[in-house]
């Protein structure tokens, strides 16, 4: 085993963990001053570790002796996380510029270069220390997020309810690991495998059911939801688009990782788990979202939805399905940022952030632009054609389909066209009601990435869709 | 034999304590209770051959983690009675998510005891009992489980950026000690030896 070639293949974690760390002192020392330094120089060290990813770290294979994966599936998962990161620093100036007395301090950008270390690490785990480590940084830089505006009640207790679930989540997850650990005699996912294959006994049954739950609550998967609208709506708007973004990437990649690699002989055993969690996600997103006003809650539910339908394409279990889940996941996170940027674009003309769906009235006749991005993004979270939300249902249904799970296609496609109801009413409000407010003009910077995301997920972004697809097949088949 | 009874003994009073420890009306009593039960819990440890994991678990818990809790209880202002009231209403519910564990702890200790599947005597991951705990974990931990140690680094960077970011506040108008200045202060500069003459007194 050589070292060299170890540290070769983690590389873009020590890009962003000696970034964190530099940053951190320069912080400490410039104080306040420094945050518009260190937030720009976050987002630069974010893209220096996304190029880092060309080398060794997506081809690599296994380093520290089975602790890490650098295969192209991580590389891919990475790809989305630390963009969906950066997107989140971008957001924030602007956010907390307009906040009562909250500032942005220079530790917001290091904690989400933090998590994404979390994030990277979850995705290539290769041995359930390395995922639980991964998952414990990042959920903690997570709680703080959510906390971050001290000076709003919510948002303290998005932070303080999230900690506290959270806590219990990793509690069910450490007890499934150490259920798996103890009757397989190993945490590395290769000798778990050996272990599944070798045939069933309780022990191994009850901590596969322990350690999906665990993955379930990080996903926000039904039964385990019912933090998700409280913390959306709690957190600074900024925090929530990364969680509703690069946490779910980081989360449901943990899920495949662990249940193709590590329990891939015990297909049939969680499959049943999948296919309930995804059946409950999809239905509860979708009517749960009906009656919300607040259109952060309403964009939580929505995650929830679409945690359910990624699911779909786990319950496959095959390559296909695995591929099906990138594709999902990278169309989901340009929809989810586009939405919320263009939230945070909702404020009156003091500068106040407004939340309501009712603030949102009449936005087609006040600010055109704006009103056909957000529609754009709302029918293709929806799955309308010729949007890419449609495509990436639709390739999520068809690796269900080919893996014989015929009932589940059929209900996700009943449960999505409930699901469109309400993204349609808030396409409804902007168009169809009397204009309410006038917004105030926005940032350049996120009227520009607006204008990116809605030409993604247009139908321009078919000419992407033969190189994802390409790609996400080579991403899911290193995991086989 | 001699182990056998130490274990029981061990053991018993690790539920008893633990028992004692929800069920006791004065928080501090509980967080005794607590200690009683980590020092038990050190014992078994012993019993099974992993001393470092028992000191750790006397060092750490008992004298780091029940002693805050000490601190914390105290200053804290704790209404017993609305707490218990709490209990009285949830009592039920909890009950009935305590026998379902507990169904499942006998459901799973029978199916994996008793057809045969799990060997209490055999252990799946072998230890090596010519070294000593502590070379063991040292050896493993610098070498195999470099990266996850490094991780945990970060981890506990996090707490501490997240302590200081979220409770931490400038405030205004606080006098601070300023121990090179007060060192720097000679007797000359702050007294002033006068030769005041009878009836006269001294002007300031």
């Amino acid at each position: 085993m050589n070292m060299a070639a170890d540290f070769a293949m983690v590389l873009p974690e020590e890009i962003l963990s000696a970034a964190a760390i530099l940053l951190m002192l320069v912080a400490a020392w410039g104080g306040q001053q420094v945050t518009r330094l260190v937030s720009i120089v976050s987002v630069f060290v974010l893209f220096g570790a996304g190029i880092a990813l060309l080398g060794p770290a997506s081809y690599g294979g296994s380093a520290f002796s089975g602790l890490f994966r650098a295969d192209a599936f991580a590389a891919f998962c990475k790809v989305l996380i630390y963009g969906a990161s950066a997107v989140a620093i971008i957001m924030a100036p602007d956010f907390f510029g307009r906040t009562s007395g909250d500032d942005l301090r220079p530790e917001y950008p290091i904690l989400i270069l933090l998590s994404a270390i979390g994030s990277g690490m979850m995705v290539s785990a290769g041995d359930l220390l390395t995922l639980y480590v991964g998952l414990e940084l990042q959920s903690l830089s997570a709680y703080v997020l959510a906390s971050f505006m001290r000076r709003d009640s919510r948002s303290g207790e998005a932070g303080l309810k999230y900690f506290v679930l959270g806590a219990l989540a990793s509690g069910i997850l450490l007890y499934g690991i150490s259920l798996v650990y103890g009757f397989s005699g190993s945490t590395l996912f290769a000798d778990i495998a050996q272990a599944y294959a070798g045939g069933r006994s309780p022990g191994l049954l009850f901590g596969l059911v322990f350690i999906f739950a665990g993955i379930a609550f990080k996903l926000a998967a039904v039964p385990f939801h019912m933090w998700t609208p409280d913390v959306y709506e709690g957190a600074p708007t900024p925090v929530t688009a990364f969680f509703a973004s690069a946490q779910k990437v980081s989360a449901m990649a943990m899920g495949i990782r662990v249940a193709v690699e590590a329990m891939g002989p015990a297909l049939a055993d969680w499959r049943q788990i999948v296919i309930f969690a995804s059946m409950a996600s999809i239905i509860l997103g979708a009517v749960g979202a009906i009656g919300q006003q607040n259109i952060k809650r309403l964009l939580a539910y929505s995650s929830i939805n679409n945690v359910g339908f990624t699911l779909v394409g786990l319950a496959a279990g095959t390559a296909q399905g695995v591929s099906a889940v990138l594709f999902y996941l990278t169309i989901y996170v340009v929809m989810t940022l586009g939405s919320f940027l263009v939230v945070l674009q909702m404020r009156d003309a003091d500068g106040q952030q407004l939340e309501t769906m009712a603030s949102l009235s009449g936005l087609s006749r006040t600010r055109p632009g704006l009103a056909l991005a957000m529609a754009m993004f709302m029918f293709s979270l929806a799955g309308i054609p010729p949007l890419l939300g449609f495509n990436a249902k639709l390739a999520v249904f068809d690796a269900a389909v080919q893996a014989g799970l015929f009932p589940l296609a059929v209900i996700g496609f009943a449960a999505s066209v409930i699901g469109a109801y309400y993204y349609l009413r808030v396409v409804k409000v902007m168009y169809f009601d009397e204009p309410a407010h006038s917004f105030a003009p926005g940032d350049r910077v996120e009227g520009g990435l607006i204008a990116l995301s809605a030409a993604f997920v247009s139908p321009l972004g078919w000419l992407l869709l033969a190189p994802l697809g390409a790609w996400t097949l080579t991403a899911a088949q290193s995991l086989f | 034999m001699i182990q056998a009874i130490a274990f029981y003994l061990f053991a018993a009073v690790v539920v008893i304590s633990a028992a004692l420890t929800i069920s006791s009306r004065n928080p501090v009593h509980s967080v005794m209770w607590l200690i009683l039960a980590f020092f038990n819990g050190a014992g078994l440890m012993v019993l099974v051959g992993a001393e470092f994991i028992a000191m750790l678990l006397v060092i750490v818990y008992v004298g780091a983690v029940a002693v805050l809790f000490l601190f914390v209880v105290m200053m804290l202002d704790i209404e017993v009675a609305e707490v218990r009231a709490g209990v009285a209403r949830y009592f039920g519910f909890g009950l009935l998510i305590a026998a379902a564990l507990f169904a499942e702890i006998v459901f799973y200790a029978y199916g994996a005891v008793g057809t045969g599947s799990l060997q209490l005597a055999q252990r799946v991951a072998p230890i090596n009992n010519a070294v000593p705990n502590i070379n063991a974990i040292g050896q493993l931990l610098y070498t195999r489980y470099i990266f996850i140690f490094e991780a945990a680094g970060l981890v506990l960077l996090v707490a501490m950026i997240g302590a200081i970011v979220l409770t931490h506040r400038e405030r205004g108008g606080t006098r601070y000690q300023n121990i090179s200045r007060q060192n720097a202060r000679r007797p000359e500069d702050a007294t002033r030896n006068t030769q005041p003459t009878v009836g006269q007194g001294v002007q300031l």
